[in-house]
């Protein structure tokens, strides 16, 4: 890389460029077991890709949007207050 | 039937952005860049995409990205989309930008390429104000919208784009909405096959900015759709195709007050505002089905 392209602002790809956004988080999603149904909605809707292919919420990133609890057809996410 | 598996896992946006809490702008880059694969490059103007990507030297997405200028994205894109194809090279090259850096700021130099021919994907994705600076006033804004600059509802109806890109004749056109990520999937994909520019508007419904919850975001959207407020479809070398799903709204609409209810810009709208709202919406279904038929 030569001298003036180091000048150049370049950001590197890292998981975790904004921080832990699951700190934001007011409302936590809870997932009943007994009533998912494995559709995949909710990785399907979730705007940060914070639930895995497994249907596993990952904590420390998801932003507590609500959109997974909204659009589960089951109804098997529950969004529950934070507890600080 | 579309089924969920057709869409590679891949994710080539790292967790997270900063994007806000239930922001349909990431939901779309998400399956947009999931429908271009590794090979690609997006050039972004100033819009939301441009800060949400992480804090320097730091960024969440995993692909090359070139912040630009606001006026600058499509001039840029075209210079880049040569250059790769003067040296042999097949990478796409997509502009994100949203409704400002599209339908206001950026509209001349998009204009500009679309008429050179240049091979490059054109997306819009529009949340019909400038979200980022606190929701002022855009050409995308519609008719009796409250944003920060038109605090009593806007007067005038919002500008369309697609018929202005229309008249540029490109190869593919389409539009797209959020909360149907499979169609936008396919859509993108269907994009990147064509030679010569193509152009996909997504409306992108804005938490903060449209003032309701955030976990109506993909809600809204499919409101949006059902009432006809936004119509799906696509232009192939100029033939009209009405996605099955706009097909459906259009026989048979769910009141516009449902899309319009739950969203706190269009609360306090006045009879004739609704009415003026109303009577664009059936001209514009007219417009299109007209032109569907006469094909």
């Amino acid at each position: 890389m030569s001298q003036d392209r180091q000048r150049l602002a370049i950001s590197k790809p890292i998981q975790g460029a904004a921080g832990k956004t699951g700190t934001w988080r007011v409302f936590k999603p809870v997932v009943d077991k007994e009533k998912c149904n494995q559709c995949g909605l909710c990785e399907m809707y979730c705007p940060d890709n914070a639930i895995d292919a497994d249907l596993k919420v990952d904590i420390m990133f998801c932003k507590g949007c609500g959109i997974c609890a909204n659009e589960c057809p089951k109804k098997a996410i529950e969004m529950v207050r934070e507890e600080k | 039937m579309d089924t969920i598996t057709e869409i590679p896992k891949e994710e080539f946006i790292l967790k997270c952005t900063s994007a806000c809490a239930g922001c349909s702008d990431s939901l779309a880059l998400r399956y947009v860049l999931k429908a271009a694969g590794p090979d690609s490059v997006l050039v972004v103007p100033a819009c939301c995409t441009s800060v949400i990507q992480g804090i320097y030297p730091n960024t969440a997405f995993n692909i090359p990205v070139y912040n630009i200028a606001f006026g600058a994205a499509a001039a840029c894109a075209s210079g880049m989309s040569n250059a790769f194809r003067a040296t042999g090279k097949k990478t796409n090259v997509i502009v994100y930008a949203g409704d400002g850096g599209t339908l206001d700021i950026g509209i001349q130099a998009m204009s500009g390429a679309f008429e050179r021919g240049t091979d490059f994907l054109y997306i819009c994705y529009d949340n019909e104000a400038y979200g980022n600076t606190g929701m002022q006033r855009s050409g995308g804004t519609p008719l009796g919208a409250k944003t920060t600059t038109t605090p009593t509802g806007k007067t005038d109806a919002k500008k369309d784009i697609d018929a202005i890109i229309a008249a540029h004749s490109p190869p593919y056109m389409a539009t797209a909405c959020a909360a149907y990520p499979q169609d936008l999937f396919k859509k993108v994909q269907k994009a990147l096959t064509f030679r010569g520019p193509s152009f996909i508007h997504i409306l992108a419904p804005c938490p903060p900015g449209w003032r309701f919850s955030t976990e109506k975001s993909v809600e809204i959207g499919k409101l949006a759709v059902k009432s006809g407020m936004w119509i799906l479809y696509e232009r192939e070398y100029g033939v009209l195709t009405i996605n099955p799903q706009s097909k459906v709204a259009m026989k048979k609409p769910i009141p516009l007050e449902e899309y319009l209810a739950p969203q706190g810009r269009f609360k306090g709208i006045d009879a004739r505002t609704l009415e003026m709202l109303r009577q664009h919406l059936a001209k514009n279904i007219k417009k299109l089905l007209a032109e569907e038929a006469a094909e």
